[in-house]
């Protein structure tokens, strides 16, 4: 079959692999429909994550139709035939993690499980196409790929809702509402979020959603920004401004009640000096985060306010505000989504229209494109927002 | 040297403690071990692969074993390795699941042999009891040990590093690994 791998820092390569095949009994086989490029494949591709290897098979963003079960997966809950989203946490459904519905920290899903705990003190739940750290599992970008535990995760979708309205329920539309989640949004609160990525917007509308009074996007991308504006947000483009006297005039001067970090370790900086700092650090590898959005969302957030982070961080990052932090009592939240816990809530507002996913969709690709989707997207060409690509 | 690591469970104390007194099932999740054979009420035979593509052999007998709390065991007559190991289950707090306790003492000989052994357990020798553990964890709550395309062969995976890529294996990779 065809499939995007890794080929070495700053390159993807569509290339022949193996069909896969069933490895435990209760895999399952899907056949890729619809896949698509995530700013957290662009922090592998930049070469900022580590244990990548040469021909891993990328994506964790995708649906399709089900080809083949293993003899263990309980047919009540999956069949040959089915149209499904794979949420891309893999878990097993049996372990505490996954009891306590913190999917993303399964216990058992992850067999470098040892690699993991070097680096994070306890293992984390295997994903798809995301490095060997989280297990060595190959991607959605390809025709077909292998689902563990396929009677656990996968959502069916028995309604005749397109791929587009429903692809994104394996990641960013959880991931977003997840950050916005976790800031327990009262009516008066005004939703600060940094990145109009694909994440930060749908961070945005689910803002919305719980019911924040104002919700602004912060990002330097016109294109971007402008997409936020015509879906209702306030925004700031942080290379024309200063995001915090921006933020405390929107603010009476109190700054956002909740603050959203939707862009993760390679922020860019308005200030050259602080940037070309972490760029050096993040070279030598000393420093793995150029983390310019978390401090600013904690320097802006208002006292006793919540700081939420979905943008993903790998490793150590430096000048972490810790005064600012725990002098004015913030409270910072975070982790990998934990899909499996949202998606039916969030088919269900799909269906009902309160959120529309396919807004983000500026481009639709053959699978055997995705360099230049990998391209489009992270440099911003072509107002690239978010790509979908067809196998 | 002695080695000891924990994992918590999530079944029942009695459960696990079944589990692991049928010794015939500890190769499912021992990296080193291929097979325990039982040759009587308290005795039983185990064979270990070794470096060189080795394998050793020595007898066991279980010492002291009190169900659903603990077991303890020995090796017997003139084994290569002499060996004691005990594991205690202790019912954790959340009141469903179950915290294993192991320690493994092995009485490294000296010479060749002795340094072979210390080289198998490498510089990490707490890493293999580990992984052993959570392979353990792995078979109780979810049936079987997670495989993926980077670590494909389970238990037989005995560094994490180098592993092959994360992409589907080939109909020979797959048969070979079968074979191994
Ligand atoms: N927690 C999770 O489970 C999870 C899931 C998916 C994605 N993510 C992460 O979310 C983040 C965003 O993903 P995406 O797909 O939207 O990526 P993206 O790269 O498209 O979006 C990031 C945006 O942040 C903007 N940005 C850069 N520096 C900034 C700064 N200092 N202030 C404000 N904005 C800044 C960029 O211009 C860009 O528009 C990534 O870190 C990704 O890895 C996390
Ligand atoms: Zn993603
Ligand atoms: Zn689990």
């Amino acid at each position: 079959m065809r499939a995007n791998t890794w080929a070495g820092r700053n390159k993807v390569e569509v290339r022949d692999v193996p069909d896969p095949s069933i490895l435990n009994r209760r895999d399952a086989i899907v056949k890729v429909t619809s896949t698509a490029i995530c700013g957290s494949d662009l922090h592998l591709v930049d070469g900022y994550v580590p244990t990548m290897q040469d021909g891993d098979v990328l994506g964790h963003e995708f649906m399709g139709e089900v080809v083949e079960v293993g003899a263990g997966v309980d047919p009540g809950r999956l069949r040959v035939g089915d149209r499904v989203v794979v949420p891309f946490p893999i878990a097993c459904g049996a372990c505490a993690a996954c009891a306590a519905e913190l999917w993303s920290c399964c216990e058992n899903s992850n067999p470098n499980a040892g690699i993991a705990e070097k680096m994070f003190g306890h293992p984390v739940a295997g994903i798809f196409g995301y490095s060997h750290l989280t297990g060595g599992f190959a991607g959605g970008q390809s025709e077909y790929v292998r689902v563990p535990f396929a009677d656990v995760g996968p959502l069916k979708i028995e309604s005749d809702l397109t791929d587009e309205q429903v692809l994104f329920l394996s990641d960013i539309l959880p991931t977003g509402y997840m950050g916005a989640e976790m800031c327990d949004i009262q009516p008066s609160d005004v939703v600060a979020v940094w990145g109009a990525g694909p994440v930060g917007q749908f961070a945005m509308d689910s803002a919305r959603l719980l019911g924040a009074a104002t919700v602004i996007a912060i990002d330097k991308e016109p294109y971007r920004l402008r997409m936020a504006e015509e879906a209702g947000h306030t925004t700031i483009n942080f290379e024309e401004v200063d995001v915090r006297s921006r933020l405390l005039e929107l603010t009476g001067g109190r700054g956002p009640d909740k603050c959203i970090d939707a862009v993760g370790m390679e922020a860019s900086h308005g200030s050259a000096h602080l940037h070309a700092y972490d760029r050096v650090k993040q070279a030598v590898r000393s420093e793995t985060e150029r983390p310019h959005a978390l401090r600013q969302a904690i320097l802006s957030c208002r006292s006793g306010g919540t700081v939420s982070v979905i943008g993903v961080y790998g490793g150590l990052l430096d000048k972490f505000p810790s005064g600012a932090w725990m002098n004015r009592s913030l409270t910072l939240r975070t982790g990998q989504c934990h899909v499996q816990r949202y998606m039916k809530p969030l088919l269900r507002h799909i269906e009902n229209g309160e959120l529309d996913p396919t807004r983000v969709i500026t481009h639709t690709l053959p699978l055997q494109d995705a360099a230049r989707g990998f391209d489009l997207f992270k440099n911003k060409q072509d107002d690239c927002e978010k790509v979908v690509l067809k196998p | 040297m002695d080695l000891l690591a924990t994992t918590t469970i999530r079944r029942p104390v009695s459960d696990v403690y079944a589990f692991w007194r049928r010794l015939e099932n500890l190769p499912t999740f021992m990296a080193h071990l291929e097979e325990v054979r039982v040759t009587g009420e308290r005795t039983s035979h185990w064979t270990a692969s070794a470096p060189f593509d080795r394998s050793v052999e020595w007898d066991a007998e279980i010492t002291d074993e009190v169900p659903d709390e603990r077991i303890g065991w020995r090796s017997t007559g003139e084994a290569d390795v002499p060996n004691t190991g005990k594991v205690w289950f202790v019912p954790a707090p959340d009141g469903v699941s179950t915290e294993v306790h192991v320690l493994l003492v092995y009485d490294i000989p000296g010479g060749k042999l002795g340094q072979a052994v210390a080289r198998y357990f490498g510089e990490e020798p707490h890493q293999q009891l580990d992984d052993d553990l959570r392979r353990l964890k792995q078979v109780m709550e979810t049936g079987e040990v997670m495989r993926s395309d980077g670590a494909p062969w389970g238990k037989r995976a005995r560094r994490e590093f180098p592993q092959r890529p994360a992409q589907p294996l080939s109909s020979d990779e797959l048969a070979k690994g079968e074979a191994a």
